[in-house]
């Protein structure tokens, strides 16, 4: 192990150790921390000027309840729930069957297909964006969660195709084969015997995309406008001019904003980082 | 009728692991070339032309591309705040390593600090933005007050003033880019071989010197993930810079992706063709990074077959 275990080490070191963990914890998340207390923070402090001291009183439930109660915070979540949960199940969905074909079966053109979703998935969001907007508006989609899920199902496919192609290459190919000699049909084999033991890479898969597109906020800008069909990360910049400087209401709307992947990610934290760390270790 | 069914069936059983693989690919492939293939070869074929996005496209050849490389300063400021984004955010990947490094022992309640250390990323870059946007004010911001204590004042605050404000939503854009390589790296170190790691010891290696010639050659994998998403990141930035400043001040912090934008769907009017020519620069800068990487997968699966 590297660098040394510090339980090797001397008491001291041991003990300095552990006191600077919290510390360093606290320096890196100072912006985060600051945020949360702006959150809980009355009006009045800001207009004194007591931006980074401590509360002069705590209005936890009278910020929160005016983000929920009187702003359009609400719509915007219930708008990216309506988004995100769409686009996992979308994506994962066609990425199993894209991985399990390309993962599973030698046919020419094999790898010529796997590269254009990983190319695909690499492009800068700008070269696709006049043309996907025109694409939308000509579906009469634009402005609706509708067109903005169907472009990210496609777009994720991309990345998921990887993930799942190498998956499905770790495992034990004998069991296909089984399979394939019991005179089971192809498709069966994908239901049956496949993906049962994508399970863990199905979830992994899950949590990333709802964090990815819950995150997502260029083509929500590019492909929707207002609180019909916008998400929570453009619904908060509007949100931003709605109550401009009142940075009490703005931090409570941010931290809302910010809660579901987090739970997610604390959720299920190993599978979280499993699909990001994919290929990191060989 | 009935033959003719039997015949189909047995054609089919036949040739079915042909076939199954192209029956799973078809909706896949169908949604990814008309959402992301297609598109790129449009926007090819809109940057040749002048173009509101509503009315007729007028043909105008190369003209878009010659206006873009022949002394547009918005596009200059653009490309060189890109390579500043590209160089900087490289940044991430030794400040990632780093942390992981602190972070790499078994003591009590460090799975916790570890998946603290990785908050940064979760959360979106609009809120990441705002938050360093608040952290930036002139004046009441705790940077400027913090700086102020050791006698430097920037006038405008980091993000009003146009010397400074890039770097400024560099060093946002970092913090959730150093987290994702310190959670490569926390996984690459759990990889390390702990019997190498035993015999440089007896060696006498430790410190830098073991990092160097026994940790990081292991760590390449997650040295090159690193790399490659880093490089991609820094190209994609645009969250960061429509939240914290809208390309501001006096157009100081445009980036490519972000200008592209602006020029398509501007107040002033869309000129969808002058947009596209600047996504297409984008895009080829974006394609030695992908090639490279291709490139490099290609190896790989050469070495497995």
């Amino acid at each position: 192990m590297f660098p040394t275990p510090i339980e090797k080490r001397s008491r001291s070191a041991q003990i300095g150790y552990q006191a600077l963990l919290p510390v360093v914890l606290i320096i890196w998340l100072l912006p985060l921390i600051a945020v949360a207390v702006f959150s809980i923070k009355p009006d009045a402090d800001f207009t004194n000027g007591n931006y980074w001291g401590w509360p002069s009183s705590f209005e936890l439930f009278n910020n929160y309840g005016k983000v929920f109660f009187e702003s359009d915070m609400p719509r915007y979540l219930l708008n990216s729930v309506f988004i995100t949960i769409p686009t996992v199940i979308g994506a994962v969905l066609l990425s199993s069957m894209t991985g399990f074909a390309l993962g599973v079966y030698r046919f020419r053109g094999n790898l010529l297909i796997f590269f254009m979703f990983i190319a695909g998935n690499f492009v800068p969001f700008q070269i696709l964006m006049v043309p996907v907007r025109d694409l939308t508006l000509s579906m009469n989609l634009y402005d609706t969660k509708t067109g903005l899920v169907l472009f990210h199902i496609a777009f994720q496919t991309g990345f998921c195709t990887l993930f799942m192609r190498n998956f499905i290459r770790q495992l034990p190919f004998a069991l296909i084969e089984a399979a394939r000699v019991e005179g089971v049909a192809e498709w069966r084999i994908f239901v049956y015997v496949v993906l049962p033991l994508m399970k863990p890479a199905l979830a992994a898969l899950s949590v990333l995309i709802f964090t990815f597109i819950w995150n997502d906020y260029f083509w929500a800008i590019v492909l929707t406008q207002g609180p019909d069909s916008q998400p929570v990360t453009a619904g908060i910049t509007s949100f931003n001019s709605q109550f401009r400087a009142a940075y009490h209401l703005m931090s409570a709307g941010s931290i809302v904003a910010a809660l579901p992947p987090v739970a997610m990610f604390f959720l299920m934290q190993k599978h979280f980082i499993a699909g990001l760390t994919l290929g990191a270790v060989k | 009728m009935a033959t003719a069914s039997a015949n189909n069936r047995s054609w089919y059983k036949r040739n079915e692991i042909a076939l199954t693989p192209w029956v799973f690919l078809i909706p896949g492939i169908f949604m990814f070339s008309l959402y992301v293939i297609y598109p790129i070869l449009q926007s090819f074929w809109i940057s040749f032309h002048e173009w509101d996005g509503l009315g007729e496209k007028t043909w105008i050849g190369l003209a878009n591309y010659e206006r873009l490389l022949g002394g547009d300063r918005k596009f200059e400021i653009s490309f060189w705040n890109n390579l500043r984004w590209l160089v900087l955010y490289l940044l991430a990947i030794p400040m990632g390593l780093f942390i992981s490094l602190f972070l790499n022992q078994k003591v009590f309640g460090i799975r916790f600090y570890k998946s603290l250390f990785f908050f940064p990323f979760v959360i979106s870059q609009v809120v990441v933005g705002l938050v360093f946007s608040w952290f930036y004010l002139p004046n009441d911001g705790l940077f400027d007050v913090l700086v102020g204590k050791v006698g430097i004042d920037i006038s405008g605050g980091i993000l009003g003033n146009p010397n400074t404000a890039t770097y400024g939503i560099i060093a946002a854009g970092l913090w959730p880019q150093t987290a994702y390589c310190m959670i490569l790296y926390l996984t690459g170190l759990n990889a390390v071989d702990p019997e190498q790691v035993e015999a440089a010891r007896l060696d006498g290696a430790k410190g830098a010197r073991m990092l160097w010639y026994v940790i990081l050659p292991q760590l390449k994998p997650a040295t090159f993930i690193a790399f490659v998403v880093t490089i991609i990141g820094a190209l994609r930035s645009f969250d960061f810079i429509a939240v914290m400043t809208n390309g501001g001040p006096f157009g100081s912090t445009r980036v490519l992706s972000f200008y592209m934008f602006e020029e398509s769907l501007s107040e002033f009017g869309f000129r969808m063709g002058y947009g596209a020519a600047i996504a297409v620069v984008l895009f080829f800068i974006m394609l030695g990074f992908i090639g490279y990487f291709l490139w490099s997968m290609y190896q790989d699966e050469k070495g497995a077959h």
